[in-house]
């Protein structure tokens, strides 16, 4: 067993992340989530705390590519990964296809919830592309492909993104407008 | 949340030990149960070993006789995902699908998600009301509290909870193994064997001891297998435990069964068999459908509600035969 890099004093563990393509070096207490380390060290704002009981969805960031929930996890445990926050997905000032979709299809009323929908958007995309099944897949043992992504698929795939507003049928439609593209 | 120690666990052998020998130290997977415990201070332990970097433990392999084996670090949505899972085993891959959200399903390990703690409101609730299971000899607020999501079987007066896994009741459903790897060595654990019902030791929801690691579960080959399905019903469609679920998996000859393969969800302490019916359905058509309700009626003989599920009792049967209807047809 290897204890946490030490040298910073009882009980803080030195971290580093790639985040949004920039390693990051931070000092942090075990208790701190990737949540709040990302908030309050790395002052990425973008990613938002709703519930904290990983309930609401507006801390969805990607870590090694897939969406995960930022209020549910240490960042300690996060040593050496590949982090992705809603500030990482434009390119060079070029909005994301679904990023500029929600603008499109008026995906968003507070904007609270919004980077977390987004991010579990666009990942809803590739997890379909990639042939992941869900719950309203109805029968599991076929392939399933990104044409199979209905409405039905991709509202049961947002199930864990809440928004106060509801605007789910403007985000319903911006996924499914982004997927066409894709 | 409280203050803790946080280390990583490279070697079980050395992992095994260190809880064996701390009752304060939690191993840590996922962590998308234990972090929201130890938030809601349900879970106070001054110590985590994080067990993801152990070698060798997140593998799901189909086997060569049908079986399947899944270390107990993939995650729901791996398993979930893989094609070999899903053929030879929807309800499996259903079970996990109808679980928690994208999100979590990425996170969760499969070895955590049979240890998840019960969602009783009471337990999770930090004012911590009366709770045997949270704090033993306090009480139980629901067995004359709001006990509407509570169980109809296997409850004692001291707990009235029930489990919350889905994928433990398919696992139940097909007589999985947990395999366990303490101080003693490597053993497996019939799923039929793993949960406790509560009695007066309601802390206690499974048999593991300290130092006990869940290493892999094992799925043995079923000729009920590929004609399987996990139904769940829930106040929400989607993010939401079971009120209600079941999982099934029939053999057929023709359209009379053969052998059916029964557990229910949402109903009790632990994923609870319906011994009863499965012998019952024997040479049943699946066409007949009053001699099929008959025939699961059997195991709701023994039900007990509560003051406010006795509405579970008719959901149940009814989920059964219609679960059983789908299973039927994917022969």
């Amino acid at each position: 067993m290897s204890n946490g890099k030490g040298g910073l004093g009882d009980g803080v563990i030195a971290v580093t992340l790639a985040v949004n393509g920039h390693v990051r070096r931070l000092a942090v207490e075990p208790r701190t989530t990737l949540l709040d380390a990302l908030r309050e060290e790395l002052a990425l704002t973008g990613t938002k705390k709703g519930c904290d009981r990983g309930e609401c969805g507006a801390c969805t960031v990607y870590v090694g590519g897939r969406r995960v929930l930022s209020c549910m996890t240490l960042a300690a445990m996060q040593d050496g990964r590949e982090v992705t926050t809603i500030e990482g997905l434009e390119r060079d000032g070029v909005l994301n296809s679904l990023q500029a979709a929600f603008v499109e299809h008026d995906g968003f009323q507070c904007g609270f919830c919004t980077s977390g929908q987004i991010m579990s958007g666009v990942a809803v995309i590739e997890e379909a592309a990639a042939g992941w099944p869900s719950a309203a897949t109805a029968d599991v043992a076929k392939p399933f492909s990104l044409s199979d992504l209905s409405d039905g698929e991709i509202r049961e795939r947002m199930s864990g993104n809440l928004c106060r507003c509801a605007c789910y049928p403007n985000i319903v439609d911006a996924i499914a407008d982004a997927a066409k593209r894709r | 949340m409280h203050t803790f120690a946080l280390t990583k666990a490279d070697d079980p052998e050395k992992a095994i030990a260190a809880h064996a020998s701390d009752e304060k130290l939690a191993f840590i997977a996922g962590g998308t149960d234990l972090l929201g415990l130890m938030k809601d201070r349900a879970a106070l332990p001054t110590r985590l070993l994080d067990i993801n970097g152990l070698p060798d433990m997140a593998r799901i392999e189909p086997l060569e006789d049908g079986g399947l084996h899944i270390g107990a670090l993939a995650r729901m949505s791996d398993i979930a995902a893989h094609m070999e899972v899903r053929r030879r085993f929807p309800v499996i891959a259903e079970s996990l699908l109808f679980a928690a959200s994208g999100q979590l399903r990425n996170m969760a390990s499969i070895g955590g998600n049979l240890l998840q703690r019960t969602r009783c409101a009471y337990f999770r609730d930090d004012d911590a009301p009366p709770c045997n299971k949270r704090s033993p000899g306090s009480g139980c607020s629901a067995l004359h509290g709001l006990n509407r999501n509570h169980a109809i079987f296997g409850w004692s007066n001291d707990c009235v909870a029930t489990h919350p896994s889905d994928v433990a009741v398919a696992f139940a459903a097909l007589d999985a193994t947990v395999v366990v790897r303490g101080v003693g060595g490597v053993r497996p654990i019939p799923f039929a064997d793993f949960y406790r019902l509560p009695g007066s030791t309601p802390e206690r929801d499974n048999v593991l001891s300290r130092g006990d690691l869940i290493v892999a579960v094992e799925v043995p080959a079923r000729v009920e297998g590929r004609a399987s399905h996990y139904l769940k019903v829930r106040d929400r469609q989607s993010y939401e435990f079971a009120l209600v679920s079941v999982a099934v998996a029939v053999a057929v000859a023709g359209r009379h069964i053969r052998s059916a393969r029964l557990a229910m969800g949402g109903v009790a302490p632990k994923p609870w068999r319906l011994a009863d019916a499965e012998i019952a359905l024997r040479g049943v058509s699946l066409d007949e459908v009053d001699a099929l309700r008959s025939a699961i009626a059997r195991s709701f003989v023994a039900a007990r509600p509560l003051e406010h599920n006795a509405f579970k009792v008719e959901l149940a049967e009814r989920a059964v035969l219609r679960a059983l209807q789908v299973a039927g047809g994917r022969q």
